[in-house]
């Protein structure tokens, strides 16, 4: 006689409390679970295309975690952009349960990125991916209030998409303040439940950026962070764009306006930016002083 | 960047150098020296632009350093046709070639993308 091993009753289990979409979408599996719901992996039978769906994990269509839901639908609908995940479709399930349709998004997430060997320069490259998503968010009304490694997904050819946008602050006055985020990556003002705006997020950014860098990190980097996590949010770069210019400058080995470099540093900043000239240039000196040496001319 | 584009570039940086290297090697030219260094510079962007297509072509260190040599040496020759100064222009003029030859090979150019 053969026995079902307890895994494969609990994959029957899981399989069994998979919510019943119409004919359109076909649930395949299960790409992860939230704070509000799962994310299942479904196939769009209409488009014949995987795609994600996120399921709230209550029934009630009218709370106040399904109006969460939707409204997160509705601002990523609105932000349409590379590195944000599109929505394709949104509704209620017939227990009740409300859901959206979005891309499939297959990849690593930041934090599993962190883990691999992945070299500085590509860390930094995937930040300004997230920095560019993050400041059109911004240039929409729209604060993420959740930004966080976990909330990011690498893919394989360099994409980067900001994923969870489910607490997101749409608009200055929509949402009372509340805390709202993860611990460690929340500012003062937001830990605080105060009112917050984008400098919030420049705050996340800037703990997400520390996690990024090298252990042992140029001044110029550790400055760039340091400032974007300042306690005063005055004190902080003001918008994100300003955080990526100088993330920028720091990439193309320009100064930085987080930090005020030594006479040395520079000297080695320069030498490292033109180091190929330089040396081409130490070759011709060189071999010019010889001349002149050994042959007198 | 192409090889042959920053071979020039190079030869005409180096070119600045080689002119100027004139107020050491002849003192005595300092009234001239704003033209030595333009013509050197330009004799350095010629010599760049064929040093720099040979190695593009060839890939090869040998070839190129040798041509780069040849090239240098060839120029500056033709500048020192009715000059007192041979050896002091011919020399440097060979070394700008050499160098320039050697990084053209082994510059890579910038990473090109498949289809």
């Amino acid at each position: 006689m053969n026995w079902i091993s307890d895994r494969a009753i609990d994959r029957l289990r899981d399989a069994a409390a998979w919510p019943e979409l119409d004919d359109r979408y076909t649930i395949t599996g299960v790409a992860g679970h939230g704070g509000m719901g799962t994310v299942y992996v479904a196939r769009d039978q209409v488009l014949d295309r995987e795609v994600a769906v996120k399921v709230l994990d209550v029934t009630d269509h009218q709370g106040s975690r399904a109006a969460r839901l939707t409204r997160e639908a509705h601002i990523l609908a609105r932000l349409d952009h590379p590195g944000i995940v599109p929505v394709h479709d949104a509704g209620v399930l017939p227990d009740g349960r409300a859901f959206y349709v979005m891309k499939l998004v297959r990849g690593r997430r930041l934090d599993d990125v962190l883990v691999g060997a992945a070299p500085q320069a590509v860390r930094l490259d995937l930040f300004a991916r997230v920095l560019d998503a993050v400041g059109f968010a911004h240039a929409h009304g729209v604060v993420h209030r959740d930004l966080k490694p976990e909330n990011i997904m690498a893919g394989a050819f360099g994409e980067v998409f900001v994923m969870d946008w489910g607490v997101a602050q749409d608009g200055a006055a929509d949402v009372e303040p509340a805390v709202v985020g993860t611990p460690g990556f929340m500012p003062p003002e937001q830990a605080g439940a105060r009112e917050v705006d984008a400098r919030a997020d420049v705050f996340a950014l800037g703990v997400v950026l520390a996690q990024l860098m090298d252990n042992e990190p140029s001044p110029a980097l550790a400055a760039i962070a340091a400032k974007a996590q300042h306690a005063d949010p005055a004190a902080r770069y003001q918008t994100v764009e300003q955080l990526a210019a100088d993330v920028a400058r720091f990439r193309n080995q320009d100064p930085v306006s987080a930090y005020r470099e030594s006479v040395l540093e520079r000297s080695l900043r320069i030498y490292r930016r033109y180091e190929l000239p330089i040396l081409l240039l130490v070759a011709y000196v060189v071999m010019r002083f010889v001349l002149l040496v050994a042959v007198g001319v | 960047m192409k090889k042959p584009v920053f071979a020039m570039l190079l030869g005409g940086f180096l070119g600045i150098f080689d002119g100027l290297s004139a107020l050491i090697s002849a003192p005595q030219e300092l009234p001239n020296i704003v033209g030595i260094v333009i013509g050197s510079t330009f004799k350095g962007v010629i010599a760049g632009a064929i040093i720099g297509l040979v190695a593009q072509k060839t890939q090869s260190m040998a070839i190129t350093l040798a041509v780069g040599v040849t090239v240098g040496a060839f120029l500056a020759y033709l500048v020192t046709i009715g000059s007192p100064y041979l050896w002091e222009i011919v020399l440097p003029g060979s070394v700008v070639g050499l160098i320039v030859g050697f990084a053209s090979v082994k510059y890579r150019g910038p990473a090109t993308s498949r289809a």
